[in-house]
């Protein structure tokens, strides 16, 4: 068989043996002993020609349905200009390696320093790194952060209203190390922030919260950062970066870190991958900041220039004393997020983010209305709201028949938790993209079985 | 050509999109309450305001500042910059996999689903192991994640004093970096005079306090560790565990298997191995494989093809728990799950094959002009020193880079591994023609040429590019991170 990818007929073959000296291209393996070497394939498929391949995909992805989202818990259907896929598809961005080679890398580069540069001025923080994987692994990075810049700091602070998955990455990142995690409770639908100053102790590196929440709540966190940096303490606000264009951004409310995810800014859903990480922190921290970072500098004749800097916190110059052994991270995802920042405008975020909240609350205040399930807390929120079913009879027929009309009602909060308590909640999430006739096809179903 | 930040070029009252009008009810919109001022933000972010064209030519201007593999050949050694098929990108943006929600009914996403359980059939197949989980989202997130289950299977087992890995000299720096992460106490272990795992060495060190040896087969030299069956029954002895970092499966797919060396988990790379692009630097995907004392371990939620459907699968007391916000890089999966499909068991066994024959070519072709210092036969890569070449005409393994930068290559790796002085570490992938290496072979030779005739050329290289080689001690010391 020809395979398309390798291009080397008999004849290469033969020539390229006789300059190593080998018989054949069994002996070139011949060191790896009889013992190991497999005498046949594996026992996978045989190739597939493209049509083929692209004929069983084609009956795979018909497996997938396509609904009216209104989902999120982390993940939305925003409306992304066409830009975004035109330019990040480029070949020379996409087929490229991390840019160890400044002069041959200049374009992704600088596409970086923008996308460092947009997530300072979003969050309001000094410096932005590359990227991370998502937004709880940056919530883990921010904690191994905390507990680095303090001595012998062991615990990080976690609020119990963080998204369940943030949670539990943060679980699986303390599990087995010195490190600990102690919860702030949650109280009405947001943090309890009475129980704060109680929290705190010697062995404390720092406060991790979310807002929007883990229920789509907005919470308030008036006099935190002076409380944790009076005790030596620093303070990290997970984000819905979108969300930052008309709520308190992190630089407002004091915080050292923000980190979240940039998903909401140009990236599909992708059935949840690959989003993009991302993290700020005040100047000081510049050196404990985990993963790649672009600086400008200038070449001998004094053209400016973007070179990846401060190399010596990673791990391939410092080994086990890096800041995180992050190496690859999720550069083309942060590219998509530049040219999508570059496409709004912060006018068009700011638009993006109100028409969110507008269209949400337009929801929400209908579904008030209707007997069987309230918005029992009574605070502000965004994009995304929990509704409370009165009893799983009825909140199972709701989810039912609207999956049956092709509308993803909402996300089941005992989904991600899996615990008793979260049973009755549903988080509903309406972004700009939805339109007027989505949302009163919401309302009309929601009425027929709610009656 | 020098292309200003968008920044510089943005003018006040330009867009480049412009959002649909509100179209609620007449009056909701002004009924309804702003955000309380004291959760409201009061300052504006400076962002690019600019025309879609601005937006347009600005990032293909930057394109063309970069090489890719399809701008040109990419030896990069250790990071197997293999063609990226076209078909897994035209795959990966169809509206049926990009317009998925993961937190969808699982009724409604099964084709995701049954990509995710096909792609850990085939991994497994491929690699000897019994499951896996593809929730990682990098190499060092998969070695980050099976540290984390070798943790667990040593605390479950009461074994809390095994807490250092092993880690031979010439690894990746993640792997100290990923150990160190979990806790874990680093030891060095030293390579021998063949470039290999120095056996005396690992064996005075292997005691009860050791979890695990991490290794790389073949490793950064490119040369197969030939005692690893040895060394896999000393440390399961010892009773600590074997970690194989994937990065160079390029080298072995479809001839030989980690899980029959010994090996008790893994990480893989479909970036490198799988032919999924590196985007500059990710998304990548790095699942971790397992053998059956580790599958308890596995993060969760599994998933699990039962009588009519694919579901998640989350019981499991032993899990280490969730290592992502959600389920990995699922677009990276599809795209290796595409080439697998694509090859087939004997063309990943060809790809491999002549992986090894194209640098064991320009190895042959090379090495009596830029010796390497281990090993006769190497796998996938190579590791030429370039010591003599700075001994005798102060040319550097950098000088040597740069010059090829400007001869239409992207450089090998250079400096590493740290035991070859002066290196550069060659990988051509089994994707490039033996006319595409020869002409490398060629490019080579006249730098070695120019070393002796007029090194200047080289200390001044790159001069093809947009910028020449920048003052990184200036990026430090007067540090610009952002506009």
């Amino acid at each position: 068989m020809i395979y398309p990818y390798i291009p080397h007929t008999d004849e290469d073959r033969k020539r390229m043996l006789a300059s190593i000296g080998a018989d054949s291209l069994e002996e070139l393996f011949s060191h790896i002993g009889e013992d190991l070497l497999l005498s046949d394939s594996v026992p996978i498929s045989h190739g597939k020609t493209e049509d083929e391949v692209q004929r069983l995909i084609n009956s795979i992805a018909q497996r997938n349905v396509k609904g009216i989202p209104f989902l999120g818990c982390g993940c939305y259907d925003h409306i992304i200009p066409s830009t975004v896929k035109a330019l990040s598809s480029l070949p020379s961005f996409v087929t490229a390696y991390t840019p160890y080679q400044a002069e041959l890398s200049q374009g992704l580069l600088q596409a970086m320093y923008e996308f460092q540069s947009m997530i300072c001025e979003i969050t309001g923080l000094d410096v932005a790194n590359a990227s991370l994987y998502d937004g709880a692994n940056a919530a883990s990075e921010a904690a191994a952060l905390m507990i680095g810049a303090k001595r012998k700091a062991s615990v990080v602070l976690v609020s119990r209203t963080l998204h369940p998955f943030t949670l539990q990455v943060l679980q699986t990142w303390a599990e087995g190390t010195d490190n600990s995690l102690r919860y702030l409770e949650e109280k009405d639908g947001v943090l309890d922030a009475s129980m704060l100053e109680s929290l705190l102790d010697e062995q404390c590196g720092g406060l991790i919260v979310q807002t929007p929440n883990r229920y789509g709540l907005l919470e308030d966190y008036t006099g935190f950062a002076d409380l944790l940096h009076e005790k030596g303490m620093l303070f990290t606000i997970c984000s819905d970066p979108l969300s930052l264009a008309i709520q308190k951004s992190p630089q407002e409310w004091g915080a050292d870190i923000a980190v979240g995810d940039t998903q909401s800014l140009g990236l599909e859903m992708a059935f949840g991958g690959p989003s993009c990480g991302y993290m700020a922190v005040k100047q000081e921290l510049l050196r404990r900041l985990p993963g790649r970072l672009v600086g400008a500098s200038v070449d001998k004749q004094g053209r400016r220039g973007f070179t990846l800097t401060f190399q010596a916190r990673e791990q391939h110059i410092k080994r086990e004393r890096a800041t995180s052994n992050v190496c690859s991270n999720q550069a083309l995802a942060a590219l998509m997020t530049s040219i999508h920042l570059s496409s709004l405008g912060w006018d068009g975020m700011v638009e993006a983010a109100r028409q969110s909240y507008v269209k949400a609350h337009y929801l929400a205040y209908h579904l008030a209305q209707l007997p069987g399930m309230t918005l029992v807390w009574d605070k502000p929120f965004w994009c995304e709201f929990p509704l409370v079913f009165s009893d799983a009879k009825h909140m199972r027929k709701f989810l039912q028949e609207l999956r049956n009309e092709g509308i993803w009602a909402g996300v089941r909060l005992a989904q991600l938790t899996r615990q008793a308590k979260d049973e009755l909640v549903l988080l509903v999430a309406v972004t700009e993209k939805r339109s007027r006739e989505e949302l009163e096809l919401y309302l009309a179903a929601a009425r027929r079985v709610m009656k | 050509m020098r292309e200003p930040l968008l920044i510089e070029k943005s003018k006040k009252g330009r867009k480049a999109y412009c959002f649909p009008p509100l179209d609620l009810p007449r009056g909701f919109d002004q009924a309804l309450p702003s955000l309380p001022k004291e959760l409201s933000r009061q300052t504006d972010a400076r962002l690019p305001e600019v025309s879609e064209l601005d937006v347009v030519r600005h990032f293909t201007n930057l394109s063309k500042m970069m090489h890719g593999v399809d701008n040109g050949m990419y030896p990069l050694g250790s990071c197997t910059m293999k063609y990226n098929p076209k078909i897994s990108e035209h795959i990966a943006c169809m509206e049926q996999f990009t317009q998925m929600h993961p937190l969808q009914d699982s009724s409604t996403i099964q084709g995701c689903l049954s990509v995710m359980y096909n792609l850990l059939e085939d991994l497994s197949s491929i690699t000897g192991m019994s499951w896996g989980s593809l929730q990682p989202c990098a190499g060092a997130h998969g070695e980050y994640t099976g540290l984390k289950m070798i943790r667990a299977y040593f605390r479950k087992q009461g074994a809390l004093q095994r807490n250092k890995v092993l880690i031979p000299s010439s690894a990746h720096g993640t792997n100290p970096a990923s150990a160190a992460m979990n806790g874990f106490e680093v030891v060095t272990i030293q390579s021998n005079a063949e470039g290999l795992v120095d056996l005396d060495d690992l064996r005075s060190k292997l005691d009860d306090s050791v979890a695990a040896l991490m290794l790389t087969n073949p490793n950064t030299l490119g040369l197969f560790e030939t005692h690893i069956t040895a060394i896999a029954d000393m440390v399961h002895a010892s009773g600590a565990l074997l970690y194989y970092d994937g990065a160079n499966l390029n080298a072995i797919m479809g001839m030989a298997r980690p899980g029959d060396m010994g090996f008790d988990v893994l990480h893989l790379n479909l970036h490198k191995t799988f032919a999924t692009p590196h985007g500059g630097g990710g998304p990548g995907s790095g699942p971790v494989m397992v053998n059956d004392l580790l599958r308890p371990f596995l993060p969760r939620p599994d998933i699990q093809l039962t009588d009519s459907a694919y579901v998640y699968q989350w019981e499991g007391e032993d899990s280490i728990g969730k290592v992502s916000l959600f389920w990995g890089n699922f677009l990276v999966m599809l795209k290796a799950y595409v080439y697998i499909l694509r090859m087939g068991s004997e063309g990943l066994r060809a790809a491999s094959a002549h992986a090894v024959l194209n640098a064991n070519y320009l190895a042959s072709q090379l090495k009596d002009y830029y010796p390497i210092p281990y090993g006769q036969r190497c796998m996938h890569e190579f590791v030429s020193s370039l010591q003599k070449l700075k001994n005798e005409y102060g040319v550097t393994a950098q000088d040597a880079a740069k010059a090829l930068i400007d001869k239409g290559y992207h450089p090998p790796t250079m400096y590493f591994p740290t035991m070859v002085s002066e290196a550069l570490m060659f990988e051509p992938t089994e994707s490039e023609s033996i006319e595409t290496l020869d002409d490398f072979i060629q490019a080579m030779i006249e730098i070695f040429e120019q070393a002796k005739t007029d090194a200047s050329i080289l200390k001044n290289a790159p001069v093809t590019t947009v910028v020449g080689r920048l003052d990184e001690v200036k990026a430090v010391k007067e540090p610009k991170l952002r506009y």
